[in-house]
């Protein structure tokens, strides 16, 4: 078709841009508040910060209407599973935003109880650093995924499909490895 | 009552079967953080619930046996995360009687200050959320606002908005400056006008009344008897204030008030913790203009203390005993003993069992948590209310999860 | 007649022991002897809120002859005095009588202790693990299990943005 033929307010584009243009200015963030991180999170909603300019102000608490998960605070090893499952009942196309030092690596917990990062066990599309960021740094992260929605995505998600590795680092770090078969070697010698 | 097994199999019992069982929790807007509720329902009454804990259950107190006590202030920064700074005044003060040293004034007029601050920020956040659980959106809006303030003012003071790490062993990081006194001054000024807001906002109004009062009632007799102390107690008629009844810092110089109700519910809790905030800013007044000159950390011949950083660069003893202090092999002696101290903290009584082995490692770093003692409470307080009272009553009791799990 | 001389004068034939460090007055008590000295304050002392519970695994602490201490911190609300009462047990069955029927704060504190140490507490309502997980099996404030725990906190499904 030729261009003189188009009338005015007619834009040529691709179907997945103008659906990821649509999906990445209307985020609806699930927070997943566990700990300091989730009063950061209502302080970038609340008055002074406003996440609302950015249109991804509608948090809603149940997984069902949500397209972006903001893990904000440490995970424990009996909040896992209920994270896992949460994940898994959101509907596609969605997004997970690891916010805070204590979600992207465990931070300064590295105890017994913290899970050394959510990206181990959940895939992760983008790390918000700091403990807790500041809200200016959490706009900045909601700003990243919008563009990289906006240029990456594709209308019926084949670029989730691509992704078959786990987002974080291998599963247990090397003195991880050493003290489970220190452990599993006492088991075996216990029974 | 708390949860006996005998009262499951009742509930269980054949002629019990139109009983519902709700799950509340973990992942609920109304618990702000993680905690779960496995609730009885007959019809919409609550006949039993049973609360289940431990969904942020981290380690700190065996993190604490791992680091020496300038370093674990980080790590109880993050314990009642909507007033950060007064767990680290909490815990210095356990350590400093541990070591038994004695501050300077100045730096007493400031923690006072620091930690009046935070009791506002804590019950700015508990009461906005309150309401805001209960419908009233813009009295958190309000709030938080003036909780961005104080977050400005924690900022000039040490670097740091939210955990800001600034307590040490025998002083603070830094000392303040005049700038940072103005900024107090003009916080105070401006904050009487939104508390009288939010008072017109909140407490005639009629829907707000109806959600709260009369709901909740804890007796002063079951508080003592549960451990209950801070503004929860005070709301039931206990008048129990460690900052009148063991007075550390500067607050046997000040005069202020004990606030209590005679009600027990959640209106007075509510009451109680819009009057504490009257309080603190009387406090702060008082406090912010007698803030005396001098040194902000005691004098560096005792050596748990980290040198100024002047002394550092300058000087040789300086530079040997930051050294000392900061490498982990090295560290200061501390008496083999073992302390309970306890300061009230904007939720009730914030106690430390710190059992030192003469290094400057805690040998065991043991917090009293209120908010674990208070949700304790919960099942009691909530049976033969209507569901809809279980936001209403978590809202009061202001349960922070990082404190209930550690 | 302050609470101490009143214990000095009932519990007389020298099994506890007083101390003083700072502001805390301290008592040890014998275990068999614990419930009695607790109830007594309690019911004749008014000591009326039990403001903590906790314990200490004295496993690596230099001259320490047993292996656990418990700890109990009461307050008397009306003269604000305040005791602390120390205990010791040992392995391999720690075991002390609780004191839920006294305070009813002991509920949670003395789960949180059975969760913590794996000290019991007969007579408790109700002692199950309270923090971690049901199925944890390690008491992790022991002083022999690793603070980074034996791989607990990774023995868990990974999921893949692929199958998810």
């Amino acid at each position: 078709m030729a261009m003189k033929d188009v009338p005015d307010n007619i834009f040529m584009t691709s179907l997945d841009a103008a659906a990821s243009w649509a999906r990445s200015n209307s985020l609806w963030p699930m927070p997943f508040a566990t700990a300091c991180c989730g009063i950061e999170l209502m302080a970038t909603a609340s008055s002074r910060f406003d996440l609302a300019r950015f249109g991804a102000e509608v948090m809603r608490f149940s997984p069902r209407q949500c397209d972006l998960m903001i893990v904000a605070g440490r995970v424990v090893m009996k909040m896992l599973p209920v994270l896992q499952r949460i994940w898994l009942q959101m509907p596609e196309p969605k997004w997970c935003i690891s916010m805070g030092a204590c979600a992207c690596t465990g931070g300064v917990f590295d105890t017994y109880a913290v899970v050394q990062g959510v990206d181990r066990f959940i895939p992760v599309d983008l790390y918000v650093p700091g403990c807790p960021p500041r809200p200016e740094q959490l706009m900045a992260g909601i700003i990243a995924l919008q563009d990289k929605i906006k240029h990456g995505g594709t209308l019926n998600g084949t670029e989730f499909g691509k992704r078959t590795q786990p987002t974080g680092p291998t599963p247990y770090d090397l003195d991880e490895l050493i003290r489970i078969r220190e452990a599993n070697e006492k088991l075996i010698s216990i029974n | 009552m708390p949860f006996e097994v005998s009262d499951l199999a009742e509930l269980d019992a054949p002629d019990k079967e139109y009983l519902w069982t709700l799950n509340f929790g973990p992942q609920h807007p109304a618990t702000h953080t993680t905690l779960r509720l496995i609730l009885t329902l007959d019809g919409e009454t609550v006949v039993n619930a049973v609360p289940h804990i431990g969904y942020l259950h981290s380690g700190f107190e065996k993190l604490g046996e791992h680091l020496d006590f300038n370093q674990y202030v980080t790590i109880v920064d993050r314990m009642n995360y909507i007033s950060p700074l007064h767990n680290e005044i909490s815990w210095h003060h356990a350590v400093e009687k541990l070591l038994g040293i004695e501050l300077t004034p100045r730096c007493k007029y400031l923690r006072t200050i620091l930690a009046e601050l935070m009791r506002i920020q804590d019950h700015l956040l508990n009461t906005g959320t309150c309401a805001l659980d209960l419908g009233g959106f813009t009295a958190f809006l309000y709030f938080f606002q003036q909780r961005e303030l104080i977050y400005d003012i924690v900022e000039t003071a040490s670097g740091q908005r939210f955990h800001t790490s600034y307590t040490r062993v025998g002083g603070v990081a830094f000392d303040v400056n005049n700038a940072w006194v103005n900024k107090v001054r003009s916080f105070v000024k401006g904050f009487a006008a939104v508390h009288a807001e939010v008072h017109r906002l909140l407490t005639r109004n009629r829907i707000f009344i109806e959600r709260v009062k009369g709901i909740g009632y804890l007796s002063a007799e079951d508080c003592i008897n549960m451990g209950v102390t801070g503004p929860l107690a005070r709301a039931s008629g206990v008048l129990r204030d460690l900052r009148k009844d063991e007075p550390y810092l500067a607050y046997p110089d000040l005069d202020f008030k004990v606030v209590a109700a005679k009600d027990g519910d959640c209106y007075a809790r509510y009451l109680v913790r819009m009057q504490e905030m009257v309080e603190s800013i009387k406090i702060i007044e008082q406090c912010i203009e007698n803030i005396p000159e001098g040194p902000v950390n005691v004098d560096a011949g005792s050596k748990a203390v980290i040198p100024a950083k002047p002394s550092v660069y300058r000087s040789i003893e300086g530079l040997i005993q930051h050294f000392e202090v900061m490498m982990p092999n090295r560290g200061f002696p501390t008496p083999k003993e073992e302390i309970y101290a306890a300061t009230e903290s904007p939720n009730g009584e914030l106690g430390y069992y710190i059992v030192s082995d003469g290094t400057p490692r805690a040998y065991r770093a043991r917090t009293r948590p209120p908010s674990y003692i208070h949700f304790a409470v919960f099942p009691q307080i909530i049976k033969n209310h209507q569901l809809s009272d279980v936001v209403a009553v978590l809202g009061s009791l202001n349960i922070i999860a990082a404190e209930l799990d550690r | 007649m302050s609470a101490e001389d009143a214990l000095k004068s009932k519990f007389d034939g020298g099994e506890l022991a007083f101390s003083q460090f700072r502001d805390n007055h301290r008592i040890v008590v014998p275990a068999a002897k614990l419930f009695e000295v607790l109830a007594f304050l309690k019911n004749e002392q008014n000591f009326d809120m039990l403001a903590e519970v906790t314990a200490v695994d004295y496993l690596e602490y230099e001259g320490a002859k047993d292996r656990f201490g418990v700890v109990y911190v009461i307050v008397c609300t009306k003269s604000g005095e305040r005791l602390v009462i120390k205990t010791f047990v040992n392995d391999p069955e720690p075991l002390l009588p609780s004191v839920y029927s006294l305070w009813k704060s002991a509920d949670w504190l003395e789960r949180e202790v059975y969760d913590m140490f794996g000290i019991r507490f007969s007579g408790h309502p109700d002692l199950r693990r309270i923090l971690t997980p049901d199925e944890f099996t390690a008491y992790p404030l022991r002083k022999d299990y690793p603070l980074k725990g034996r791989g607990e906190r990774h023995n868990f499904p990974v999921l893949t943005r692929a199958e998810s």
